[in-house]
């Protein structure tokens, strides 16, 4: 159990990571509006990529861009760069899928004129 | 749609910072190489700076004339980038396989440098036209078809 | 360092605050400057490119667009209420949570050179882009030239989605 505890501490991003993530998700679950779960869906999405940043970090490495004449490259002295290709594509991704739900939500507000997931449930039983 | 801003204040300080950020924006986009940035963080500055000129002086007037007209170029982002990987093609390799772009006197990297630049072109006008085009989307209003139903009807 | 362990803490105070205000526009403003303390993170471990497009993208594009849809509610649609309480999720998450904090002995250690991330095939990108593409950024020579098939989708992806909500929202001419 101690020992447990003193992996966990020694890693901290790990942790930030599995509150992030929990708590999006169950904001996702409770709340009936859907702006609210949008926020939600927001938070999930940034923990997970931050997760995925964490991986690329060397200890004593700078940053991925080659300075000034330079010719044999050490890869040592630098961060591991696929992760943040893979980082940069979800992040734009992330933006125009974001772009779309707020499309749909605009369209449910148009049509029925409310915003809360019980108040749309009960217009569509009366129909 | 949205209507001008009418305080004083904004307008003329939307006069100075439109110009400079979409500078910065092509900026941040042609040097790309040599340090942080590249093609998708140009094309979002370019696509802010427009959001900015929409939303201080309105959709239909004439300060934010480039806003609509670079909505006609949806998609030329994606044909500039599949048509750099036809030239490939047509040089006689593979699909976006930069060695063989026939350009006439470089040597291998340097082609590989200048399909580099040319889809990080791709990219950024891509990305700035559905960014404004998603603006424009998500601020579009229905009265007008509503009111001619009710009167129609 | 001695400078993470408070920026984590921001950042999930940030959080937070977004979460648990009453007004929708508080709300997403405070995600803004969620994103911000992200890219401070972010800009610390040693991924500049990443800090930058987060802090273009998530203060910029994503609160604007969240902005111009609550512009369109009234001004009662914008309180929330407090939601009744689903007793499956505060049993099943915490646990979930507890699993995974159990694992964490299998992951490596922060910053681990020989980690398996780090040892197959990007030792070889950070060697060789110098010389086979002449451009100093190994970040943008890996995305637009090793692995530029993803680029290619990603731009068709990101086309869709603004045809996908011009299909939406835009009636009757333009």
């Amino acid at each position: 159990m101690v020992e447990l505890l003193q992996t966990l501490l020694q890693r901290p991003n790990f942790i930030v990571f599995v509150i992030l993530f929990l708590w999006g998700i169950y904001i996702m679950a409770a709340h009936p509006n859907f702006v609210k779960k949008l926020i939600g869906l927001y938070i999930v999405q940034t923990s997970a990529i931050f997760f995925l940043v964490a991986f690329s970090a060397k200890e004593g490495a700078t940053v991925p861009i080659i300075p000034d004449g330079e010719t044999v490259v050490n890869a040592l002295n630098y961060a591991n760069p696929l992760p943040h290709v893979l980082t940069v594509t979800a992040i734009v991704v992330q933006v125009a899928t974001l772009g779309v739900s707020l499309a749909l939500v605009t369209a449910i507000y148009r049509h029925f004129g409310s915003l809360e997931e019980d108040e749309i449930l009960e217009q569509l039983d009366e129909q | 749609m949205i209507q001008p801003h009418d305080s004083a204040i904004v307008r003329t300080l939307g006069r100075i910072i439109i110009p400079v950020s979409q500078l910065f924006g092509i900026y941040v986009l042609m040097f790309g190489q040599y340090g942080p940035g590249g093609g998708f963080v140009g094309g979002v500055v370019f696509a802010a700076s427009m959001i900015m000129a929409i939303l201080i002086f309105g959709v239909d007037s004439t300060d934010s004339n480039l806003a609509r007209k670079i909505l006609h170029g949806d998609g030329v982002g994606l044909l500039i980038f599949a048509g750099v990987g036809g030239l490939c093609l047509i040089g006689g390799g593979q699909f976006l396989n930069y060695s063989y772009l026939q350009i006439p006197n470089l040597d291998e990297p340097s082609q590989h440098f200048v399909g580099i630049l040319l889809t990080q072109i791709g990219v950024a006008v891509d990305v700035a036209v559905t960014g404004v085009s998603i603006a424009i989307s998500l601020s579009f209003e229905e009265d007008v078809t509503r009111s001619e139903e009710a009167s129609n009807g | 360092m001695a400078i993470e362990i408070p920026l984590l803490i921001l950042l999930v105070l940030t959080a937070a605050g977004a979460i648990l205000v009453k007004d929708l526009i508080a709300a997403v403003l405070i995600l803004g400057s969620y994103s911000f303390a992200l890219a401070l993170v972010w800009a610390l471990v040693g991924a500049v490119d990443v800090a930058f497009v987060e802090a273009v993208v998530g203060a910029g594009l994503a609160t604007v667009f969240f902005l111009l849809t609550l512009f369109r509610t009234n001004e009662k649609d914008r309180q929330i209420r407090r939601p009744p309480v689903p007793w499956t999720a505060i049993v099943g998450l915490p646990l979930l949570g507890l699993l995974l904090l159990f694992g964490a002995g299998d992951l490596p250690t922060f910053g681990d050179v020989n980690s398996p991330a780090s040892t197959h095939i990007s030792p070889v990108y950070l060697e060789s882009s110098l010389e086979d593409t002449r451009t100093p950024n190994v970040v943008t020579a890996v995305l637009m030239d090793y692995r530029s098939f993803d680029t290619l989708v990603e731009t068709i992806v990101i086309f869709t989605a603004g045809i996908a909500c011009a299909l939406l929202l835009r009636k009757g001419g333009s």
